[in-house]
């Protein structure tokens, strides 16, 4: 089965006629994505895609069943699609906009939480299962369906490492970039526990990153937890403490969320971290004695 | 974004939360003037975003308004060196005199915010004066925290902070007050982290914001334009200022390979692998996931003004956008800028075997590759002399 999404669900886009959300969304339907409508306020009523566009996530949800909402909204308003997304009753939330305020996130969150949905993002690359569908902005081609489960914190560094499993003849059953910043809508814990769930996947390799505890709290979860195999690699040994890498989240901060400390929890966990960002795949494959 | 001290006592006193009488100048010849006004017993501090500037030398004590000049004489102008600024140091431009205050008790106050709780915490502590980071560790027991939900201080949780510094009476409730507004303070303005350290009872039995520390959340300056008006960004590294003008994710570091990669991640892990293989990266250098060709021409004329780097690396992931148009991207950048150094390029994805041919044909001394360890290890031994 894969996690969070498969050919049955029903998509929606949020901004589907502006510049990315069209491209994006064109390339979902593409690959099979179930996308059944696109939501942009004052532009109700027009066809983009072949697909129905509505003012309101509400009418998306009420007209064509939709289940699951994607967001391609400029940083000032992507908070208030969530959460409109979260009221009309969808399920599953990828937010892929960057630069959202911090405030604004704790506000959605909240909300989202608060009416049972499952929010992935924001200022993330989204999620895909290989061969079902794909909500997200990652390349397609590179992925292939199979039965390793993949969460990350970062964009081009998922594509690489999925690059290496699919040369490596390992697919996956679904890959999640859960994004980089230092409120997210799930965390590393939140996906693994649909993993070790999931028939379809038999084990797991996990990017993080420097900056927060997420990978540490991750760490103490599979300990006492997971029971599938876990390959990861951690980016930013090189970085300097004070200094943010890119992504809002990747900072180290009065001598917490370094790199050594959070390979040094996982190892304890017994996941085996790649030493070099170019032999996850091959990681991986020895750990599972392949 | 960080604001200087005055500025951020600028943004307390706006939300009714005393501090001590002060005014800031670049002049000495108005120190004298400005120190009689204030009583003559004044406090002369440096304004520098860097921290850790009462050490080293940035804060001093004056009896009178002509000791405030001597003393002024020796910060104002004068390079200032803390653990934050590195051997460089920064030159103090402005400084702040106060009216000295009559202590009775310290304390600090701060929020910050937890990411694994998903909240702000407002933390408290009788151990004033102190860093933070010394008082979790040496006094852990002294720190109290208070979580904040739904992103609004309530009052039992401001008498909770005050009732655990031991205060009482009068200034028990001018503490109360002065947390709920500072708390309204630090979401209003979405700033990241808000800090008085010390906080201080006076033996007038005032409660008075010593000092002011206010980061904001660089994700909101949008809507926040008065705020954005204060970047001060003299004290930054030249090229990360000159980085950020092009839109561009840049952080300098000491080594001498040079990268540019697209995404963050990839941008991080590139660093680690410079390192494996016995290099030091030069900078960590984010372009994007596009890798538009203004953006590389920027990336290149950044990475080149940098005099150690010997070799640039670019590491591409291709997503959506193909490898032939990043190529072409490249080459006409590096035409375009003049590259003069050696350049290691790993470029994978849609039509990469089109995109590295034409990086073979081009005018330049290209080494092209298509695994990420290959494209490091020949950046390193580059770096290190080696063809």
């Amino acid at each position: 089965m894969s996690i969070l999404l498969d050919k049955s669900t029903r998509v929606v886009v949020q901004g589907i006629t502006g510049k990315e959300g069209s491209f994006h969304a064109e390339q979902m339907i593409e690959y099979g994505t179930n996308v059944v409508a696109g939501v942009t306020p004052g532009k109700g009523g027009q066809t983009h895609l072949d697909r129905p566009v509505y003012n309101t996530v509400h009418e998306a949800v009420e007209k064509e069943g939709a289940n699951a909402s994607i967001i391609f909204v400029p940083a000032p308003f992507a908070a208030d699609a969530v959460i409109e997304a979260a009221d009309a009753g969808v399920k599953l939330i990828v937010c892929i906009t960057e630069g959202i305020p911090t405030n604004d996130m704790i506000k959605a969150k909240r909300y989202v939480v608060s009416r049972g949905a499952t929010m992935i993002g924001p200022n993330c690359p989204g999620l895909i299962s290989p061969g079902k569908g794909k909500m997200g902005i990652m390349p397609a081609r590179i992925f292939k369906e199979g039965s390793i489960g993949v969460i990350s914190r970062s964009g081009t560094l998922t594509y690489e490492a999925v690059n290496q499993l699919t040369e490596l003849g390992l697919g996956q059953s679904t890959a999640v970039g859960i994004g980089g910043d230092p409120i997210i809508g799930s965390t590393f814990v939140d996906i693994l526990k649909m993993f070790n769930d999931d028939d379809q996947t038999e084990a797991v390799v996990m990017i993080g990153e420097i900056g927060g505890t997420a990978e540490e709290t991750a760490a103490e979860y599979i300990k006492n937890n997971f029971n599938k195999p876990v390959v990861s690699f951690i980016a930013g040994r090189t970085a300097p403490p004070g200094k943010r890498m890119g992504h809002a989240g990747a900072i180290i901060m009065g001598g917490k969320g370094t790199a050594e400390g959070k390979i040094k929890a996982l190892e304890e966990a017994g996941v085996k971290v790649a030493e070099s960002p170019a032999v996850i795949g091959k990681t991986l494959k020895e750990v599972l004695g392949k | 974004m960080k604001v200087h001290e005055y500025q951020a006592k600028e943004f307390l006193r706006k939300y009714g939360i005393p501090t001590p009488n002060g005014k800031v100048t670049d002049q000495i010849s108005e120190v004298k003037s400005i120190a009689d006004e204030l009583g003559g017993k004044v406090v002369v501090k440096a304004q520098v975003l860097a921290g850790g500037r009462g050490k080293a030398g940035g804060v001093k004590l004056a009896k009178s308004s002509d000791e405030a000049v001597e003393v002024a004489k020796n910060i104002l102008g004068k390079k200032l060196y803390t653990h934050q600024t590195g051997p460089e140091g920064v030159e103090v431009k402005k400084i702040l005199i106060e009216e000295a205050a009559n202590i009775e008790k310290e304390f600090y106050v701060g929020i910050v915010l937890d990411r694994a709780a998903e909240k702000y915490i407002f933390m408290v502590s009788p151990f004033g004066g102190m860093e933070i980071e010394e008082v979790a560790k040496e006094h852990p027991d002294a720190l109290f925290k208070v979580y904040v939900d739904y992103l609004e201080l309530f009052p039992f949780q401001a008498r909770q902070l005050a009732f655990n510094l031991g205060l009482t009476g009068d200034a028990f409730k001018q503490a109360v007050k002065l947390f709920l507004k500072l708390f309204k303070l630090h979401v209003e303005l979405d700033a990241s982290l808000t800090e008085i350290n010390p906080l201080i009872l006076t033996k007038e039995g005032n409660i008075i914001a010593l000092d002011a520390k206010i980061n904001f959340d660089d994700n909101a300056l949008y809507r926040h334009k008065d705020i954005a008006e204060l970047k001060d960004d003299s004290e930054e590294d030249k090229l990360e200022v000159e980085a950020h003008k092009y839109n561009l994710n840049y952080v300098k570091l000491e080594g001498s390979v040079g990268c540019m990669v697209n995404g963050a991640g990839l941008a991080m892990a590139t660093m680690d692998i410079i390192k494996y293989y016995g290099g030091m990266p030069a900078n960590f250098l984010d372009v994007g996931g596009g890798a538009s060709v203004e953006t590389v021409r920027n990336a290149f004329k950044i990475l080149l003004e940098d005099k150690n780097v010997k070799v640039v690396l670019i590491n591409i992931f291709g997503g959506i956008v193909r490898c032939d148009r990043i190529a072409e991207g490249v080459v006409k950048a590096a035409s375009e800028v003049g590259v003069d150094r050696p350049v290691v390029i790993r470029l994978v994805g849609t039509n990469q075997e089109e995109g590295r041919e034409i990086l073979k044909n081009a005018p330049f001394k290209f080494y092209t590759f298509e695994t990420m360890s290959e494209a490091a290890e020949k950046a390193v031994e580059l770096s290190k002399g080696g063809n």
